[in-house]
């Protein structure tokens, strides 16, 4: 077996410097009665069948690649330049452990030092931690974080145009706890409802996302007023942090933590995972963050260098009084971001995510043109809700056939909502691809 | 000995990104425009992030150099104990990066992603079936979302029987994630103190153990690396209290093909892919930490699941006992796809890997135990935990010790941990490591040892070879410095 090495001669060899007879007696201390009965009964591949066989699994799977896939909603199909996959290769980041021994970690350490300020640069925020697990479960501990920063309250609000995958996560965090969380009503247009937060006893922190689920822009400065006012946390969210090249960033709008989802920053979309859990807060908030920290300090020649640091909020040392129970992050996945945005720059950053506003505008307007109804009006990037006709399931289920995902329906998560789907295009859709969309949605 | 692998060679300093660059300069190829520009309404404008413009070559130089300031498996052994710092086979990254994987947006209807579907419910299955244990569920992101998930398994079990229950135990020579995880779910963490031979004893559960207290998390193989021989003794005390059984399966890597988890008594059990199965560590992540559980209580785990139907394969949410979703969709998917490819690969020989890794071991343990205190004497699964006990007399510590590793071009082991053993140095081998390279350790801990008398200085300097020194983290903790 090409991954074991011990041959034979080095098996005796060192069966009998430990003092056992055979491998079998080298687990002499595990009661019989805990022992399998039966021997693992598992099929071996060699190389060239695994091969085979990956290969059939991967091609009965839609891809972008062959599929015009007009569809967001919390996973992008953007192009990862050729320069960032293969950095990101390079097995001294892919097969280190985390970085608890400095010296010989400064390469994870330093890229991670610049993930965190490129993303506080991003999201306009003074501190970033070195990631979490996803967008959805950096929701839920932002809320969690607000409740400790308000010293007890018991409730939170999220918005109901949070991504509905990332309420479910966040209903599970919350389910255990003696905390409530209430969900904010939607207004026609399609934003957040925030005129009922006085009545909400006891508030910790309120969760908006902008872009949100609609992909209509929410007024951030608006809401963090009306949130303040209630002494409350302001958390926004997204899961579209391109739209940062164009948007105004939440820090300028006096939110308290910023936080969701990267996979858009240079990370295939991988049906869902592994991503990146953004979290970012005010540095008033820098003690009660959950997740690891990257900062920056000498040697002791007096030389820069990166260590783990404040790590008293964690569970290695605080255990069960941590900030959070996380331990392994995404730290790959936020090299890939940090390299990412540094492929793109600051003028490339801002023209692509230009780019996808546009695309989708054309696409949006050419829909209206053919007759279709923009059911919400306020402005959005590069997702946007579409009221087709009745009976367009069953179109959308036979340009299925014809390699064309047509959005999202959103009836699946709004049941007053149907024959509305929420569609999506980014840099990787032509106009060809739009043009045809929009002529079979008319035929 | 032969010449130590750790060496001085050309390192070269690099700045930080914003350092180099020109405004202007790109790394990235913009697709050709073929719409006109819509600019957004000017109240929701902002100027764009204030990132370091660089072009594609400076780019690469930048994180070719920071590469090289790294340790990784592919460096060299990384004893690192608890960790499982095997290596990561290189097919497995060809598989996670076909393209109909990496370009598969997750919300396509189950017909058009049969592939991930089978292989989600096939890992299931062969991770249960190496447990020991019924059903599993892959949706946790990493360990400590894996015991999370066991704990919410707990919780709603309880709740379910009619009664929440307040206390949970934990013994004391756990990882710092178990009370964490046990705490968010509300339970107020009880310490259980290991016996005098290392190993839990069945009376002090029986102390403890009552009809508030959900049930116990129990390392197996705990992290003195010491399988917990009383463990169906503590299951019977735990369930004659309708509590649970958790077991913490970061070691699993010592016992595949060997414990059966079922029959001895456990009722959850989590498993780190990016330790026992090989998906690398990415320098603290991506990792994936799926769930396992006995049939009664696999109505609870997380949804949605894959589920078989004919001979297709669909989500299912129809599980209305389910903890509910821990991931926006269905967990770590691309680490999913390296566990499975391993364990094709490695098929019934995963006993084999769980042999060498203890055999491993127990070979460390034995040669090195004339020269470094050893607070157990018996023999070990996957790791063995050494003190600094004989060092402290040349004012020589744990951390000393694990520097001047480094020089000498092996990656430390985990040091001060567990908490039970003062200066504690915990080796683990894993079953990757040939038997000259695992020799040559061991000679260098020695030739350490013999520093430590002779010479102590050379360790309470070290490590001298790589780009820093020893760092000053009291600074970094006194005036923090996150961000440039």
């Amino acid at each position: 077996m090409r991954y074991l090495s011990h041959t034979p001669e080095d098996l005796s060899i060192m069966l009998q410097a430990v003092g056992v007879r055979d491998l079998d007696e080298l687990f002499s201390t595990i009661p019989d009665d805990c022992k399998r009965e039966n021997p693992l009964d598992l099929p071996e591949m060699t190389e060239w069948e695994l091969n085979d066989h990956m290969a059939a699994l991967a091609g009965r799977m839609v891809s972008g690649a062959d599929y015009k896939v007009f569809a967001g909603a919390g996973s992008y199909h953007h192009y990862i330049p050729e320069v960032t996959r293969y950095l990101l290769s390079r097995s001294e980041f892919v097969t280190a452990y985390t970085p608890y021994q400095p010296e010989i970690s400064q390469g994870t350490l330093q890229g991670i030092f610049e993930y965190q300020t490129l993303i506080c640069r991003l999201l306009g925020m003074d501190v970033a931690n070195a990631s979490l697990y996803d967008g959805a479960m950096a929701v839920a501990e932002a809320l969690l974080m607000a409740i400790r920063i308000s010293r007890r309250k018991k409730t939170v609000a999220v918005s109901s145009l949070v991504n509905p995958y990332y309420r479910k996560v966040v209903e599970t965090y919350f389910k255990p706890t003696e905390f409530h969380v209430v969900e904010l009503p939607r207004r026609e247009d399609g934003t957040t409802d925030l005129s009922g937060l006085d009545r909400i006893d006891d508030l910790a922190g309120v969760a908006i996302q902008s872009p949100n689920f609609f992909g209509c822009i929410e007024d951030l400065a608006a809401a963090g007023q009306a949130i303040h006012d209630q002494g409350a946390i302001f958390i926004t969210c997204f899961s579209e942090p391109l739209a940062y090249g164009i948007l105004k960033a939440p820090g300028a709008l006096d939110a308290d933590i910023v936080c969701g989802e990267g996979q858009s920053l240079g990370i295939p979309q991988s049906f869902g995972g592994p991503g990146v859990g953004i979290f970012a807060a005010k540095q008033q908030y820098v003690r009660n963050l959950p997740g690891r920290l990257v900062g920056q300090t000498v040697d002791a020649d007096g030389k820069r260098g990166f260590v783990l640091t404040l790590s008293t909020r964690e569970q290695h040392i605080r255990r069960e009084k941590a900030t959070s129970n996380i331990c392994s992050n995404q730290s790959l996945c936020a090299m890939a971001a940090g390299m990412y945005m540094a492929a793109l720059g600051g003028t490339g950053f801002r023209e692509l995510a230009a780019l996808n506003r546009d695309k989708a505008e054309y696409l949006k307007s050419a829909l209206q043109d053919a007759g279709l109804e923009i059911p919400f009006a306020p402005a959005t990037f590069n997702e946007f809700v579409v009221k087709f006709p009745d009976g367009f399931d069953q179109k959308w289920q036979a340009l299925l056939q014809k390699k064309i995902l047509a959005g999202i329906p959103l009836v699946c998560y709004y049941p007053e909502l149907a024959n509305h789907y929420l569609l999506c295009v980014t840099e990787t859709r032509s106009k060809d691809d739009m043009d045809a969309l929009v002529k079979e949605v008319q035929s | 000995m032969k010449e130590p692998v750790g060496t001085r060679g050309l390192i070269l300093n690099e700045p930080f990104l914003w350092e180099r660059g020109g405004k202007g300069r790109t790394g990235y190829s913009l697709p050709r425009r073929d719409v006109d520009s819509a600019p957004l309404p000017e109240d929701l404008a902002g100027d764009g992030p204030d990132f370091p413009d660089l072009s594609e070559v400076e780019l690469v130089r930048h994180y070719t150099r920071l590469s090289t300031w790294n340790y990784g498996v592919d460096s060299g052994m990384y004893p690192l104990g608890s960790c499982t710092m095997k290596y990561n086979p290189k097919t497995n990254e060809r598989q996670a990066s076909l393209p109909g994987f990496t370009g598969a947006h997750p919300l396509v209807p189950s017909e058009l992603c049969q592939g991930a579907l089978q292989l989600i419910y096939e890992l299931e299955h062969s991770l249960a079936h190496v447990a020991g244990l019924d059903a599993a569920s892959v949706q946790p992101s990493a360990g400590a979302q894996g015991e999370l998930a066991g704990m919410l398994v707990f919780a709603a079990y309880h709740r379910d029987q009619g009664k929440a229950r307040s206390k949970i135990l934990i013994p004391d020579t756990a990882h710092g994630t178990n009370p964490a995880s046990a705490a968010l779910c509300g339970f107020k963490a009880v310490s259980v103190a290991t016996g005098p031979d290392g190993v839990l004893v069945p009376e002090a559960v029986e102390a403890l153990m009552d009809e508030d207290t959900a049930g116990i998390m129990v390392t197996n193989p705990n992290t003195l690396g010491l399988f917990e021989t009383h463990i169906q003794a503590i299951a019977d005390i735990v369930h004659a209290k309708d509590g649970l059984v958790y077991a913490d399966g970061a070691n699993l890597n010592a016992v595949m093909g060997v414990v059966d988890f079922g029959r001895a008594g456990v009722d959850v059990l989590h498993i780190n892919l990016h330790k026992t199965f090989s998906t690398p560590h990415g320098g603290g992540g991506p990792g994936s930490g799926p769930v396992c559980v006995v049939k009664r209580l696999e109505p609870f785990l997380p949804a949605p699941r894959v589920v078989k139907s004919g001979d297709g394969y669909a989500l299912s949410e129809d599980f209305p006992k389910s903890i509910g979703k821990l991931h926006a969709f269905y967990g770590n998917f691309g680490i999913m796809v390296r566990a499975y490819s391993y364990i094709r690969t490695m098929g019934n020989k995963l006993k084999d890997v769980s042999q060498h890794a203890v055999l491993n071991a127990n070979y460390i343990k034995e040669k090195l135990k004339d020269v470094y205190h050893l607070p157990f004497d018996v023999p070990c699964m996957h790791e063995c935990v050494f003190s600094d006990k004989l060092q402290e007399q040349h004012k020589v510590t744990t951390l000393d010790v694990a520097k001047r590793l480094i020089d000498y071009g092996f990656h430390p082991p985990t040091i001060y941990f567990p908490l039970v053993v003062h200066g504690a140095i915990m080796i683990e081998p894993t079953e990757s490591e040939s038997r000259e390279n695992i020799d040559q350790f061991i000679a260098t801990m020695r030739r350490i040892a013999r520093e430590a008398q002779e010479e102590p200085a050379l360790l309470q300097e070290a490590p001298r070879n790589p780009k820093v020194r020893r760092m000053d983290e009291t600074q970094a903790a006194r005036k923090p410095c996150l961000r440039g």
